[in-house]
């Protein structure tokens, strides 16, 4: 299994059924494909859509019909289509339940910063800011280091903000580690390691959850 | 009252250094045979409000890279390296805002009205102290409307009086659009005479829009793009 699909296996097991998810563009996006063909659960997109589904079969795929990733969706039965005031007063008056996002940074306050890095890569914000603040749940699906090796789970993160305190729970390849009031708490491991080593690969520091199986979700 | 021009009239109303909004997220919306026909006549100096800069050789890109847009006022242009570059080597100037943020900038002022409170981005660096507003005890952001000259939209379906119908994920930013701008100009493969709608169903009513271009079919720009089909 690759780094990608462990960490979407395993984010796939936070939706629940009945609930309207935003799935970020990039890895988040890809959880779609995870889901059992009849799971009861809305996917909102941000271009104003309500029930987007998987990718149409080709001869149904219309150009006229994408998701906020360009993906040529279909739609579920009861889907709506709307603009894009109608789309964010969805997120800003806090009607999605679950987003799962990429990101840059995030540290032990649950701040994420996602969105620009300074000098290098500053596409603009696009709907993340408004998905980050307004949410109900956020998790994060990130690999546990960045491509050099260096940490992504910080004390503090030192990029621009997306948004502060908004994130309950991130999952890398690695872990999931939820965001708590007295810091970060490890809930599973997705991979033999040993504590120390965990703790080695993550700047911020690192609680371990005693007692508790890998079905707990805090 | 018909609304019918011929693509040549309709964008010749568009001056050099207007202010234009234009419809679309990603393709869908994005009035192509439109932006193809200012490129065409060439006006300079545009100022372009759209949710991104379509992809390189594509859409507004095309305006772009023509050198005919001095300013992009946009949400996310992550999927056009060519304007990413033209940002970074300072020849194209652009601003930013959050996307529900831009939409209701834009609802705003199709509403008449001047700007809103909000408290989106207000502990982020988007925000300078001068936006500030503390009003009753708690801290907003002021967000103040956005407005254009000219709205270039797509319509899967109008009539000669303006009413339009928006299809899939087209509708996007276009009614918000049609609303704020002064001069609207729709573009739409399927014109139909008054009375073709049930009138509950149409999107954009025909007094927010000025002018109508019916196009004879749909050019390879509107269609699938295949690095988007997954494999």
């Amino acid at each position: 299994m690759s780094v990608a699909e462990r960490i979407l296996s395993r984010a796939v097991n936070e939706i629940t059924p009945g609930s309207i998810v935003n799935l970020g563009i990039g890895l988040p996006s890809r959880i779609m494909h995870y889901l059992p063909d009849d799971f009861d659960v809305q996917i909102h997109s941000e271009n104003g859509i309500l029930g987007a589904w998987k990718q149409a079969a080709p001869e149904a795929m219309d150009p006229f019909l994408i998701d906020a990733a360009g993906a040529y969706v279909s739609l579920g039965q009861g889907a709506s289509l709307f603009d894009s005031a109608v789309s964010f007063a969805i997120i800003r008056r806090a009607r999605l339940d679950l987003t799962m996002i990429g990101a840059f940074e995030v540290d032990s306050a649950g701040n994420l910063a996602n969105w620009k890095i300074p000098g290098k890569f500053s596409p603009g914000i696009g709907g993340a800011m408004e998905l980050a603040q307004k949410t109900r749940r956020i998790v994060v699906l990130t690999n546990h280091t960045d491509k050099y090796g260096k940490p992504k789970i910080l004390h503090t993160c030192r990029l621009p903000l997306t948004a502060k305190a908004c994130v309950s729970r991130i999952i890398t390849d690695l872990a999931v580690i939820d965001v708590t009031g007295d810091g970060l708490v490890v809930r599973e491991k997705l991979v033999d390691i040993s504590d120390a080593e965990l703790q080695e690969k993550t700047e911020a520091e690192l609680n371990f959850a005693t007692g508790e199986g890998p079905h707990d979700t805090a | 009252m018909k609304k019918n021009q011929t693509i040549e009239q309709a964008i010749a109303a568009i001056p050099s250094g207007a202010r234009v909004m234009i419809g679309g997220f990603g393709n869908p919306g994005t009035p192509f045979s439109l932006i193809h026909e200012l490129l065409r006549q060439g006006q300079t100096g545009l100022t372009l409000i759209k949710n991104d800069a379509n992809e390189a050789g594509h859409g507004i890109s095309k305006l772009i890279e023509n050198g005919q847009v001095s300013r992009l006022i946009t949400t996310h242009i992550g999927l056009n390296k060519r304007a990413i570059d033209l940002m970074n080597q300072g020849q194209l100037d652009i601003e930013f805002h959050p996307q529900g943020i831009l939409a209701e900038k834009i609802r705003t002022a199709g509403a008449g009205s001047f700007g809103f409170l909000t408290d989106i981005g207000l502990d982020s660096e988007i925000t300078r102290p001068e936006d500030l507003l503390d009003w009753q005890g708690q801290t907003y952001k002021v967000e103040m409307a956005l407005s254009a000259d000219f709205a270039l939209l797509h319509a899967a379906e109008a009539d000669w009086l303006g009413n339009l119908v928006y299809r899939g994920s087209a509708i996007n930013f276009s009614p918000l659009m049609a609303m704020a701008a002064d001069h609207v100009i729709v573009e739409t493969p399927s014109l139909a005479a008054p009375g073709h709608f049930r009138p509950e169903h149409i999107h954009t009513p025909g007094a927010f829009v000025d002018s109508v271009v019916s196009l004879a079919q749909l050019t390879s720009d509107y269609g699938i793009i295949d690095h988007h089909v997954r494999r």
